[in-house]
């Protein structure tokens, strides 16, 4: 190969474009600075903390509900309707409570003002009520374990008529408190998104283009968009949902007799109300999955000491995915009695946006290829979430195909499936992100010991879990059921499996308490990481200060001379060259050795 | 939910259409050469608080798409009976188109730098609109009298609740106006205000379209 030097082009010479100063909002008392905080960083810890403290109720529920399925009849305080209650609140809060909001409330609140080069989100205002918005979601959440009848048991996905009619659990108040969170959760969000969105679009340094971004700031910034749009099909039908309730309106409640009386409704269509709730459902894969295609990437890149395969074509994946996600929805209501041309449609887009999915799984792998490989825990992780999100991917064509999802529809195969791809491969990134980037929230690396157990315990511990349900699903196992009674097509056999299922999910459980454990040992006892403990290019690793103090990068905002993924650079003094790197002082830049 | 994936459309075709074009023939890889103007950063060339606003009106166009999409779906329903419309709707529309136009002749105002034609145009602007709420009130009552209650039809129970989501946006945009009021009360100079005026009429022309094609679904289905 030779080496020649490349012609810049004109379009990258155009005047300066100043990025203003930005005012802040210095707050002199401690509650200023840590409660009612407009700073980000603060923001985003409130809403980790926030998001895992709830992540952790929905991981004890999950453990109930795989006791009662691995060991049925043997505790006595798991009745079917508690049941019911576990399965609905699990989803539900690790969806939107969990990933949503650790995603974008905790990962897009940190990085964004620091990976752009900002010193605070350009709306801190509006950022905090966001998160203060959020809490109040959470604890009305919360709240409807405590009521009569308790939280609803209508499943996550809150289907009419029976979410509403008595005799299903919690179809008084606990569907009232989750509708009104819901609708609370999604009116804060649009807070913190307005940021997140006008933050990458308007206050990046200086050079900061948008095609020097890392691909975590686009995946963010895309995953918000599709939210922005999709999260108001949840409002919309969370608010007529709870008219149906409290007014009697039959918006989707058809004419219906419930214990052998004729209800006030009529007419009602609960087919809408699948339409609106997977309108927004399905972009909801994505606004999860997009951060954590980001974040893989420039963990990818960092430890492989590599610049990423094919940035262009990775954020353009990210747009194309952006934009099918929204016209995928019904592939989740095969079996709804839909139109089944719309079937037939929607099973083509489906597998249409495999297209740019499988483009990025194979940018991640050629990023690999020939790499200087670190396999430090953060990349521990980003090849686990490679794993896991290929097999989830894979069992998405199975089921985004119509003839093969009437057969597979409710059963374990789906939950198998969807915990897969959307569960544990999102999970895996959240947990490689944290170690990542905690030595830059804390000054200190958590304990390189005890992230490996984490690691290898959650990842084969998850194919432990999950592999097996596929097979019960295709034996036909249901999901949602208490208990399989006396089934003649399920052999004895399904439940040994389920048993082991039980027992590999408690042990997974139990290991993200030394998880943890590990995040508070090591913000008192962890070794001192300084300020750039990766060798990382990327603008929040080059802050004056670790942590960094309000305003994020001391007197002078960075200005930025290449994209974020200089690493192993022929000629280059040393393997990485920060963002902000004037070119005289980093030797050469790759645009002098391509051809 | 054709009307939804229209307006939805729009919104994501704008936005790609844009990322797409500020990145295709981009080189990420190539950096700055020593010495040179830095590349431009691409930032739009608007204030960063109307951009804000640009994005809450995205959001508000999804939802009312979503609310229209539903009641199109809804009223294939055998159980729909249309409800006529009252005739107050009419002058309800005049009010707001009004309201409009006096927002627009305050943000003329304030460009020109004449601080009492933008008060004019601000109260007359609120009022209009205070005009417009009293009479959706209004129209709320009527219908209560002849007995078309929320829970009576599903045609009812739609016009009730798009007339009510599209006034409580009046009613957050009343609340910026008010906020507006109170420091040009307290004295603040007209450059003070002026952003609060922009916002404030892009807003209510905004919420002037919204309406017209409530109304306009309203009246012809």
């Amino acid at each position: 190969m030779t080496y020649v030097p490349i012609g810049h082009e004109a379009s990258d010479y155009a005047p300066p474009a100043e990025t203003q100063e930005m005012e802040l909002y210095h707050p002199k008392t401690f509650i200023g600075k840590y409660i009612w905080s407009q700073d980000a960083k603060v923001i985003a810890i409130q809403y980790s903390i926030t998001a895992i403290g709830i992540g952790m109720v929905a991981l004890v529920l999950s453990w109930l509900m795989r006791l009662q399925l691995g060991f049925p009849n043997t505790f006595n305080f798991i009745d079917p309707s508690a049941y019911l209650q576990m399965v609905s609140m699990h989803g539900m809060i690790m969806v939107i409570y969990l990933l949503t909001a650790l995603f974008l409330g905790g990962f897009g609140n940190y990085l964004i003002p620091l990976m752009v080069g900002a010193r605070d989100m350009v709306f801190p205002y509006v950022n905090m009520l966001s998160y203060w918005i959020y809490l109040l979601a959470v604890l009305l959440l919360l709240a409807s374990f405590f009521v009569p009848g308790g939280p609803t048991g209508a499943g996550w996905t809150l289907y009419p008529p029976q979410a509403i009619l008595t005799g299903t659990p919690g179809a008084g108040l606990g569907i009232i408190l989750m509708l009104v969170s819901l609708a609370f959760f999604i009116i804060g969000f649009t807070m913190g998104g307005l940021n997140y969105v006008v933050t990458v679009l308007q206050a990046r340094a200086r050079g900061m283009t948008q095609m020097r971004l890392p691909l975590t700031i686009w995946g963010i910034f895309m995953a918000t968009i599709l939210a922005l749009l999709a999260f108001p099909a949840l409002f919309v039908s969370a608010i007529m949902m709870t008219l149906d309730l409290t007014l009697g309106t039959s918006f989707f409640m058809p004419g219906i007799v419930s214990q052998g009386k004729q209800l006030g409704y009529g007419g009602g269509s609960p087919v809408l109300f699948q339409h609106l709730f997977w309108f927004f459902g399905h972009p909801e894969v994505y606004i999860v999955a997009l951060p954590a295609f980001g974040i893989v990437s420039d963990l990818i890149s960092v430890n492989a000491r590599k610049n990423i395969f094919g940035y262009r074509m990775m954020v353009w994946a990210i747009l194309a995915i952006g934009g099918l996600s929204f016209i995928v929805w019904a592939h989740h209501m095969y079996v709804s009695g839909m139109n089944p041309y719309f079937g037939f449609f929607f099973a083509t887009t489906t597998l249409i946006i495999a297209i740019p999915t499988a483009l990025k799984v194979y940018n991640w792998v050629l990023t690999l290829w020939r790499g200087n490989i670190r396999l430090n825990v953060p990349m521990l992780f980003a090849i686990g979430f490679i794993f896991t999100f290929i097999h989830g991917g894979l069992t998405g064509i199975f089921l985004g195909n119509v003839a093969v999802d009437l057969a597979l529809s409710d059963t374990m195969f789906v939950v198998a499936h969807f915990h897969m791809v959307m569960a544990i491969a999102p999970i895996l990134v959240v947990m490689g992100a944290i170690y990542h980037w905690y030595p830059k929230m804390t000054g200190r690396m958590l304990n390189d010991t005890m992230g490996k157990i984490h690691f290898w315990i959650t990842f084969l511990g998850s194919y432990a879990i999950y592999l097996p349900m596929h097979y019960l699903g295709f034996l036909g196992v249901p999901r949602r059921y208490y208990a399989l009674g006396d089934t003649y097509f399920i052999p004895e056999s399904a439940q040994s499996l389920n048993a082991s299922i039980t027992i590999a999910a408690l042990i997974v459980g139990v290991v993200q308490l030394l998880f943890l454990y590990n995040l508070v040992w090591s913000y008192f006892k962890g070794e001192p990481s300084g300020g750039n403990p990766w060798e990382a290019t990327t603008l929040e690793w080059q802050t004056a200060e670790t942590p960094p103090k309000h305003g994020n990068f001391g007197a002078e905002l960075p200005v930025v001379y290449r994209w974020a993924y200089d690493y192993s650079v022929p000629g280059a003094a040393q393997d990485f060259i920060p963002q902000n790197h004037p070119p005289s002082e980093a030797g050469t830049g790759m645009s002098d050795v391509r051809k | 939910m054709t009307t939804t994936l229209v307006a939805l459309a729009v919104v994501m075709a704008t936005v790609i259409w844009w990322l797409v074009r500020t990145s295709v023939g981009a080189s990420p890889w190539v950096e700055e050469r020593p010495g040179a103007d830095h590349s431009p950063t691409s930032t739009l060339p608007l204030p960063t608080i109307k951009i804000g606003l640009g994005v809450f009106m995205a959001v508000a166009t999804s939802l009312f798409a979503l609310s229209i999409s539903a009641y199109l779906m809804r009223r294939e329903g055998v159980d729909w009976r249309p409800l006529a419309p009252p005739m107050v709707l009419w002058f309800n529309t005049a009010s707001l188109a009004l309201g409009s136009v006096f927002f627009q002749r305050a943000r003329n105002a304030s460009r020109s730098g004449q601080a009492a034609g933008m008060r004019r145009g601000l109260l007359a602007g609120g009022a209009c609109t205070l005009a417009f709420l009293a009479g959706q009130f209004w129209a709320w009552r009527s219908l209560d009298a002849a007995g078309y209650y929320v829970a009576s039809n599903p045609a009812n129970a739609f016009f009730y609740f798009l007339t009510a989501l599209h006034g409580l946006h009046l009613l957050g945009g009343l609340w910026v106006w008010g906020a507006t009021l109170v420091k040009m009360r307290r004295g603040a100079a007209l450059e003070q205000v002026r952003m609060s005026v922009e916002l404030c009429t892009a807003y209510w022309h905004f919420l002037l379209v919204i309406w017209m094609i409530l109304f306009g679904v309203l009246l012809f289905t």
